[in-house]
């Protein structure tokens, strides 16, 4: 009975219990699973995130449902929706106040390329205020279609290697 | 509900009873609801006799314009007034030219009008004079066009450097990175 008190033993990382890899892949894997979003709601894309949250699709198995509303504790920013004129100041000094590294979804045609809203008042594709790594088309794309952009984030992460030593 | 031609006949006579005396005011049946052309000299005792007179329009509903380019006098402020004591509409035109763009204000007879003309001015830049805080309402502060005037392109204008000045150290390191590259 001894073994249910004592921790199982790792099996395959050696009889010390270490491991050995790179710093950069370590951060990485600690970044990509545990993205904390910064929602932009800004229109109807807004309730398909919160599916994407919630039950049925569930973020938390990629690590990503902590959704917080304020943009200091973010490093993953869902622009979900049309983004006016008047919203981009807001919009710039929200990414602006989340700490690096981060990121930028943009949600749906409207904030991808101003959708169908080809007028005065709609900046037509946010990229051309802020830095966009994953756009996502439809209108509004599923949940499962938004998902699949953290995923690509997830990829880009694990690829990063930007932590510098020694210097 | 829309009103059949009969009750319109019989609102416009009551009405025009109102306005017997009045000269440079000119009521018309209107398709859908009485139709009250004023002077903009007429206006703000036009809309104080209509608030306070028999018929109690209290509820100032909307305010727009047209722009009737290349006519004059060019832009045609409309007003939709409703009385809910007597459950009647009642539209109200005025004119104002080009160039001179302004218009008494109506805030002092309906507070509610407050936003109605700033949003008038936002989109057409018709000036209410008298106007307690004439800014834009929809467009961002320091934006330089009138989007509903007819001379405005359909697809839109971006916002200049006057209202961009946030983007601006963002605008010029990706300038650099284009003419380094």
């Amino acid at each position: 009975m001894g073994s249910l008190i004592e921790a199982p033993q790792p099996q395959n990382v050696g009889e010390q219990g270490f491991l050995t890899t790179k710093l950069q892949h370590l951060v990485n894997w600690g970044r990509k699973n545990s993205l904390w979003p910064m929602p932009l709601g800004l229109s109807c894309c807004a309730i398909e995130m919160m599916a994407m949250v919630g039950p049925r699709y569930d973020l938390a198995r990629f690590g990503a449902e902590a959704m917080r509303f304020t943009p200091r504790q973010c490093d993953l920013m869902i622009v979900a929706g049309t983004l006016t004129w008047k919203m981009a100041r807001a919009a710039r000094t929200v990414y602006d106040q989340m700490p690096e590294p981060k990121w930028v979804i943009a949600m749906g045609v409207c904030s991808s390329s101003g959708g169908m809203y080809k007028n005065y008042s709609v900046v037509q594709g946010i990229d051309s205020i802020l830095p966009v790594d994953i756009y996502v088309p439809g209108c509004p794309p599923r949940p499962d279609a938004v998902i699949d952009a953290v995923m690509k984030i997830q990829k880009k992460i694990e690829q990063d290697r930007s932590l510098k030593f020694g210097s | 509900m829309r009103t059949s031609p009969e009750d319109l006949r019989a609102q416009v006579a009551s009405l025009a009873e109102t306005f017997s005396d009045w000269e440079g005011v000119s009521l018309q049946a209107g398709i859908d609801m009485p139709q009250l052309t004023v002077a903009k000299e007429n206006l703000v005792p036009v809309m104080q006799a209509l608030r306070d007179g028999k018929f109690r329009f209290a509820h100032c509903s909307m305010i727009t314009a047209v722009d009737h380019m290349p006519e004059e006098p060019r832009f045609e402020v409309v007003y939709g007034l409703y009385s809910p004591s007597c459950n009647q509409w009642l539209r109200v035109k005025t004119h104002c030219q080009e160039f001179e763009e302004e218009v008494p204000s109506v805030t002092g007879i309906w507070s509610g009008a407050n936003w109605l003309e700033r949003e008038c001015f936002d989109m057409f830049g018709i000036r209410f004079q008298g106007h307690p805080d004439l800014r834009r309402l929809l467009m961002p502060e320091g934006y330089e066009h009138f989007p509903l005037r007819k001379e405005f392109p359909r697809d839109g204008i971006e916002p200049g450097r006057l209202y961009r000045q946030w983007d601006e150290g963002r605008r010029r390191e990706g300038a650099e990175e284009e003419s380094a590259s």
